[in-house]
């Protein structure tokens, strides 16, 4: 785009006042706030030993998990659209040909790079099933990086680590997103 | 000169020429969606998805008279003042319905389905299909129905648009499919105890429009949308079928067939379809290794006992040197070009066993034949000739022999010493091209030096054991058995450790920068009278070189 382009919209930077030229009261004002903050009370707490609230797990994007369905098996049809949708490139599926009769295909290897990541979410927007979804879980470690590769079973004992705090989100699958 | 109108353009056709209604509105750049028909295959007009207005035009005074309903365009020929409109809101309305009414039954599970991403369910439902779906949803039904070793069909997915039985009927000739029941109950399926086993079985995949044939060999492999698309040419027999190799991350997953009307039309046989299985085989040698030590000839009464010999794995820039010098000292050299060799790659290595020892013998590698040629019933051929480059090698061999030396004359001559070192090329999906008794009769070589893809015996006598590249990693150009010369670039990268023949050969003539076979090809076309063609651009659907030679012999 050009600087003359039409779409462009100039703007005048405003003109100092007087009381911007004497400097003084914006000091003051600026002070003002950091005494006020001085005396709120603390929104700091002292991680690890305090955990912090997280808002709204329905919303918050951390550590991702695989559901299970009513009989334990993974929901997981090795569609890859999430591998499809994911900007970074950090989903690995290797699909193959379900062992159950009212089911096609299913995910023999299904692991995400967790450092890759970037928990945009968007691998949870694009599942057709409501397999993947991401957790309130954000402490993430680990001692290398091929443990920070997640596969299926970690990412299936991440849904079992988190399912009764934070129920499956779709409300097809019993859960709770209106 | 016919002229047809399509939504108002006029359209000319070349005297004699039958087109339907599809084929002439493509030609006005207009696309009319079709299941059923296809251009290799007969009309049955049965998808209802062409439909579209037709008329005709007054040819005196103009004026247009159209048809109150519509017709199909795949069944309308395109005669002279005819008229076609295929944008209309009553066209647009048809095809709403009939994108309505054939999901009715259909399970939409494209998220498992293997088509899902080049199926024209889904795309003609994105372009011309209602927003809004009035039929229940069904749960998925996992019907599935075994059409033989290679196919499978998912019954439900099936739209009946009956190509699939209209090709084994026309074009492979056997008609195993067929269609059971009637009415909204059809259903394709396979005369009990007569599986779907024809050599052309994997077409009717390509051809289904919908996801309900499934290829067993690519089922699951990978999504579509992954992979990328090379045009490239079937190295499975001399046919030279074109196709397109399909890989992803290096690894290729599918070849299909690609339109050549020259060479394969829109098909392909299952031998060259599901023949890629080599490139990525877990045997595949991958390091160049040197014999550093020749065990001790056996003796006659420990002839079992042989003493093998040693070899050392070396990295290519210390062996390059080491070979070259090696070869320079030798008397006679010989080079056996394999007819897996593209032809600027048998052209380099003659050239350069050329130049190091001007007599050098050049001779013609192993050709592979099994069986006979078989064709079918329109004419697709799947020939007993199992190389692709028999053709471009030999008139390489020709070129710098005067005539061209068999296999079987290159391995006398090394057996009675005339020879001193020899080149052999490989390049074959198989080691059976060679066998101890080959082995034994190439004892006597002082240097030997075999490149191939897998172990054989020829190669475990080896001095220089160089590991070669598969057909997707090769850039070149083959010609076919009918002198049809086509050109194509490298699909995937070779494995790690792994040279193709074409850059060895590039360095070792000392050629500057990478190798660039169009380079090669100018000059090979440039030297000899049978690759003179060859010399402008090359189309996708190839030269063919006996044009240039039928000219050059009138003149």
């Amino acid at each position: 785009m050009q600087p003359n382009d039409p779409q462009v919209k100039w703007i005048e930077e405003p003109k100092l006042g007087l009381a911007g030229k004497m400097y003084l009261p914006l000091f003051v004002q600026g002070l003002a706030v950091t005494t006020r903050h001085l005396f709120s009370p603390k929104v700091t707490v002292s991680f690890p030993e305090q955990r912090p609230q997280i808002g709204n797990p329905l919303i918050y994007r951390g550590v991702h998990r695989l559901n299970k369905d009513e009989q334990g098996r993974v929901k997981c049809v090795a569609c890859f659209l999430c591998a499809t949708a994911c900007p970074a490139h950090c989903i690995d599926i290797i699909g193959v040909e379900s062992p159950w009769p009212d089911r096609e295909k299913y995910p023999q290897s299904f692991s995400i790079d967790e450092l890759r990541c970037i928990f945009c979410g968007m691998c949870e927007e694009a599942c057709p099933v409501d397999a993947i979804e991401l957790t309130s879980l954000f402490d993430l470690t680990g001692r290398s990086r091929e443990e920070m590769i997640f596969d299926k079973e970690k990412l299936l004992s991440v849904y079992d680590q988190t399912k009764d705090a934070e129920p499956m989100k779709s409300t097809a699958c019993g859960g709770t997103v209106t | 000169m016919p002229t047809v109108l399509v939504d108002g353009q006029e359209i000319e056709l070349a005297a004699g020429e039958k087109l339907n209604g599809i084929q002439v509105a493509a030609r006005a750049g207009v696309e009319i969606p079709h299941y059923c028909w296809h251009p290799g295959l007969t009309v049955v007009a049965s998808c209802r998805m062409c439909l579209v207005e037709t008329g005709t035009r007054n040819a005196e005074t103009g004026a247009i008279t159209m048809l109150p309903k519509l017709s199909p365009a795949c069944q309308t020929p395109a005669t002279n003042n005819s008229v076609f409109v295929t944008g209309s809101a009553k066209v647009i309305q048809a095809r709403a319905m009939v994108e309505e009414d054939l999901l009715i039954d259909h399970p939409i599970d494209c998220p498992i389905c293997d088509k899902a991403g080049e199926c024209l369910l889904q795309d003609y439902h994105f372009q011309h299909g209602q927003a809004e779906r009035r039929a229940d949803l069904r749960p998925f039904t996992r019907r599935r129905r075994e059409m033989g070793d290679t196919v499978t069909l998912f019954v439900d997915r099936c739209v009946m648009c009956t190509r699939c039985v209209r090709f084994t009927r026309e074009i492979s000739g056997a008609s195993e499919l067929m269609v059971i029941n009637r009415g909204s109950h059809e259903e394709i399926d396979v005369f009990p105890g007569y599986p779907l086993a024809n050599k052309l079985s994997g077409n009717v995949v390509d051809l289904c429009p919908v996801g309900a044939l499934g290829d067993k060999d690519f089922l699951y492999q990978q999504r579509v949308w992954f992979m990328k698309k090379h045009p490239g040419i079937c190295t499975g027999c001399s046919t030279g079928c074109s196709i397109t190799v399909e890989e992803n991350q290096d690894h290729v997953y599918r070849l299909k067939p690609r339109t050549n009307m020259h060479v394969n039309e829109w098909w392909m046989c299952d031998e060259g379809r599901y023949g890629y299985h080599h490139v990525h085989h877990e045997n595949r040698l991958t390091e160049p290794w040197v014999k550093s030590a020749r065990g001790p000839a056996p003796s006659a009464e420990s002839r079992d006992k042989k003493v093998p010999d040693t070899f050392s794995k070396v990295e290519w820039s210390a062996l390059l040197d080491a070979m070259d010098s090696r070869l320079r000292k030798t008397q006679r050299l010989a080079a056996i070009l394999s007819p897996h060799l593209t032809v600027e790659e048998a052209y380099l290595l003659a050239k350069y066993c050329r130049s190091i020892d001007g007599n050098a013998w050049i001779a013609m590698g192993h050709v592979p034949m099994f069986g006979e040629d078989q064709v079918f019933a329109k004419g697709f051929t799947v020939r007993a000739e199992k190389c692709p480059n028999r053709r471009g090698v030999e008139e390489v061999v020709a070129h710098f022999m005067g005539r061209v030396p068999k296999w079987e004359d290159a391995l006398a001559a090394i057996e009675s010493g005339e020879v001193q070192a020899a080149w052999f090329s490989g390049g074959y999906k198989k080691s059976d091209w060679n066998d101890e008794n080959v082995a034994a009769r190439c004892q006597g070589l002082a240097t030997l030096i075999v490149q191939d893809m897998f172990r054989s015996p020829l190669y475990d006598q080896a001095d220089y054991q160089l590991p070669g590249a598969a057909f997707a990693e090769r850039e070149g150009s083959y010609v076919n058995c009918k002198d049809r010369l086509h050109s194509v670039v490298w699909a995937v990268r070779p494995p790690v450790g792994v040279r193709t023949e074409a850059s060895l050969y590039w360095q070792l003539l000392g050629m500057p920068g990478m190798y660039r076979s169009r380079r090669v090809l100018d000059e090979i076309a440039g030297e000899i009278l049978y690759f003179n063609a060859a010399g402008g651009p090359i189309p996708p659907t190839g030269v063919d070189l006996k044009v240039n030679l039928l000219a050059g012999a009138s003149a």
